[in-house]
């Protein structure tokens, strides 16, 4: 479980994350929702001690992100931001091999090579394997960075937008295979997401996120309601139930 | 790693072979350079050598030494810099290191009085030089290559002004002085690939030594660093601090390259995108022998060209700052276009 307690985080006289104490549940998938400015992927980064919080803790499993051995929890927690230029030239393998570091250090096993196999093969790169990263699309590359986090094999996953620069059909594609992932892999994945359609059908549980606060929380039942909509995002959207989901209509 | 087949070996020789020209593998990359570096060595050794070899061999032999030390110490340096800070544009001494340590030697001479200065034990001087060039480097160079600056451009003007503080500082200092001291002074300063200092020699094979070692052991932990700041945090990179240990380890190698032949501004920057373009590969197991291979070419190479065949002296930093800074203008240039 993931334990979020009074983060904070201020640029300048600016309040981006105010008090946020949160647990994130094991297993599953959670979608963090919001509109723009409302600190999620800050929240984000700061869970993943990508960035220094002004005030309060968060652990993974009981261990304290800021205070724990960065490379023990290398091995338990993920992430994956949404813009990721790399200068040095890789190839897609390359960069999945990357994955193992934590594991072995650069020193790659033969249990290491399987697990770098089976994430390029998930993610249906094997084809792509020997191209090198500035040679592939947009969304090919961000399929690789995924393959990269999963070869990580950590119990828990935290995705920044990863359907940004992705068409439908990859959307759908990169949302099925965290759904695969959560249910077969036994991983924990938390994203952000702007398309509450995919956060609604795709989630366990979605957090709701406001001006730096967490405002609403729970099942999607309980979260994707015309009133908290129209609370959060200030625009009168209309729920409907279609083949059994809870899709919103917001385009006009 | 996965050895080329002879067919496509033979194949990236030809031209027009479509555009990934040389897909050599690293090792072969690094074998072609090695022989280059070699017959460099060879060709400065023995080419229009008149006398007895037993002077030449000792005399030249630490010319050359010299020149190996400083090439590799200066590839070293840059291509741990560039990784550490994420970019390939900056180097140690386009951002002031050099001119940190002339600062230094300065305020030695400065507070300690020309005389004293010279007959100071030169390996001694050396270790306090170099051990105040890594508190100052440290001091001042940290806060910059955090992540708290990430605008490149910003970069290379903070590193212009810092060069120019620490040049103009140094420039009053030396007016400030006795003119006597102050040639002692000039003749530290301005050292040369020809009057290479032997006393000095000794110590700095030490320092380099002990450095690469400490940067041998960094090298998988640099390959994660080379994938930027918030990757390297992911896999389990103490980032703050392999990035403090690497700016350590360029203020001693910088420190090294300046006592013996003086500041060369732009090798760095050539030697390792150089490599860059040669090596493909990310790991720094194979860019650094390459690039450090890449400036005993140059350095070595280019003065038997200059000195043994067209008899020219001591105008071998100029061409290679001259190259360098077109390269630096080029990958300026290109940059700002993307």
């Amino acid at each position: 479980m993931i334990v979020a307690q009074g983060v904070t985080k201020s640029y300048g006289e600016t309040l981006v994350v105010d008090r946020v104490s949160l647990r994130l549940p094991r297993n599953g998938i959670t979608s963090i929702i919001g509109p723009n400015g409302a600190g999620k992927s800050t929240f984000l980064s700061m869970v993943s001690r990508l960035l220094a919080m002004d005030a309060g803790t968060v652990t993974v499993d009981g261990l304290d992100v800021t205070k724990g051995r960065t490379d023990e929890l290398a091995k338990r927690l993920s992430i994956l931001r949404q813009d990721n230029h790399i200068v040095a030239r890789l190839t897609v393998s390359d960069l999945v091999s990357f994955g193992r570091y934590p594991h072995s250090k650069g020193r790659l096993t033969l249990e290491d090579r399987q697990h770098i196999e089976r994430a390029i093969s998930y993610l249906g790169l094997e084809d792509l394997a020997d191209r090198f990263l500035d040679e592939l699309s947009g969304g090919q590359r961000q399929r690789a960075f995924v393959a990269m986090v999963l070869c990580q094999d950590t119990d828990y996953v935290l995705l920044d937008e990863p359907l940004n620069n992705l068409d439908m059909k990859h959307a759908v594609g990169m949302m099925k295979l965290l759904r695969r992932a959560a249910d077969e892999l036994d991983k924990t994945v938390v994203l952000v997401l702007h398309d509450i359609n995919f956060a609604s059908v795709y989630s366990d549980h979605i957090v709701c996120m406001q001006e730096g606060r967490v405002v609403h929380q729970g099942p999607p039942v309980d979260v994707i309601t015309p009133s908290v909509m129209r609370e959060v995002y200030g625009l009168d959207i209309a729920v409907h139930v279609i083949g059994g989901q809870l899709i919103s209509i917001y385009y006009r | 790693m996965a050895e080329d087949t002879v067919t496509t070996r033979v194949r990236a020789l030809l031209p027009g072979s479509g555009p990934r020209l040389a897909p050599l593998g690293p090792r072969a990359v690094i074998a072609i350079l090695a022989v280059l570096a070699v017959l460099a060595i060879i060709g400065f050794m023995t080419i229009g050598a008149q006398g007895s070899w037993s002077f030449i061999l000792p005399f030249r032999g630490a010319k050359v030494w010299s020149m190996v030390l400083v090439g590799y110490a200066i590839a070293l340096s840059t291509v741990m810099f560039q990784t550490a800070t994420a970019n390939r544009i900056l180097t140690p001494s386009i951002m002031g290191f050099d001119t940190l340590y002339a600062l230094i030697q300065t305020t030695f001479v400065f507070f300690l009085g020309g005389l004293s200065y010279a007959t100071f034990d030169p390996q001694l001087r050396f270790v306090l030089e170099t051990g105040a060039m890594v508190g100052f480097a440290l001091l001042l160079f940290r806060w910059l290559f955090s992540g708290a600056v990430r605008s490149l451009h910003l970069l290379v003007l903070a590193g212009i002004v810092l060069g120019v503080f620490f040049r103009s500082l140094s420039g009053l200092m030396q007016r400030l002085i006795d003119p006597n001291e102050f040639a002692v002074l000039q003749d530290a300063l301005f050292a040369s690939f020809n009057t290479v200092d032997g006393t000095l020699l000794a110590v700095s094979s030490a320092a380099v030594l002990v450095a690469s070692v400490v940067a041998l052991r960094l090298f998988p932990s640099l390959d994660v660093l080379s994938l930027g700041r918030e990757q390297a945090i992911n896999l389990g990179v103490d980032h703050k601090r392999l990035v403090t240990t690497v700016l350590g380890i360029v203020a001693v190698l910088v420190s090294v390259s300046t006592a013996l032949v003086g500041p060369v501004t732009f090798l760095g920057l050539l030697v390792s995108n150089l490599a860059y373009m040669v090596i493909r590969s990310h790991r720094h197991a194979y860019v650094v022998p390459a690039a450090a291979l890449i400036a005993i070419i140059c350095l070595v190479g280019g003065q038997v060209i200059l000195e043994r065949v067209f008899g020219f002296n001591s105008a071998l930093s100029i061409i290679i700052d001259f190259l360098g800074g077109i390269m630096f203008l080029f990958l300026l240039l290109r940059s700002s276009k993307r």
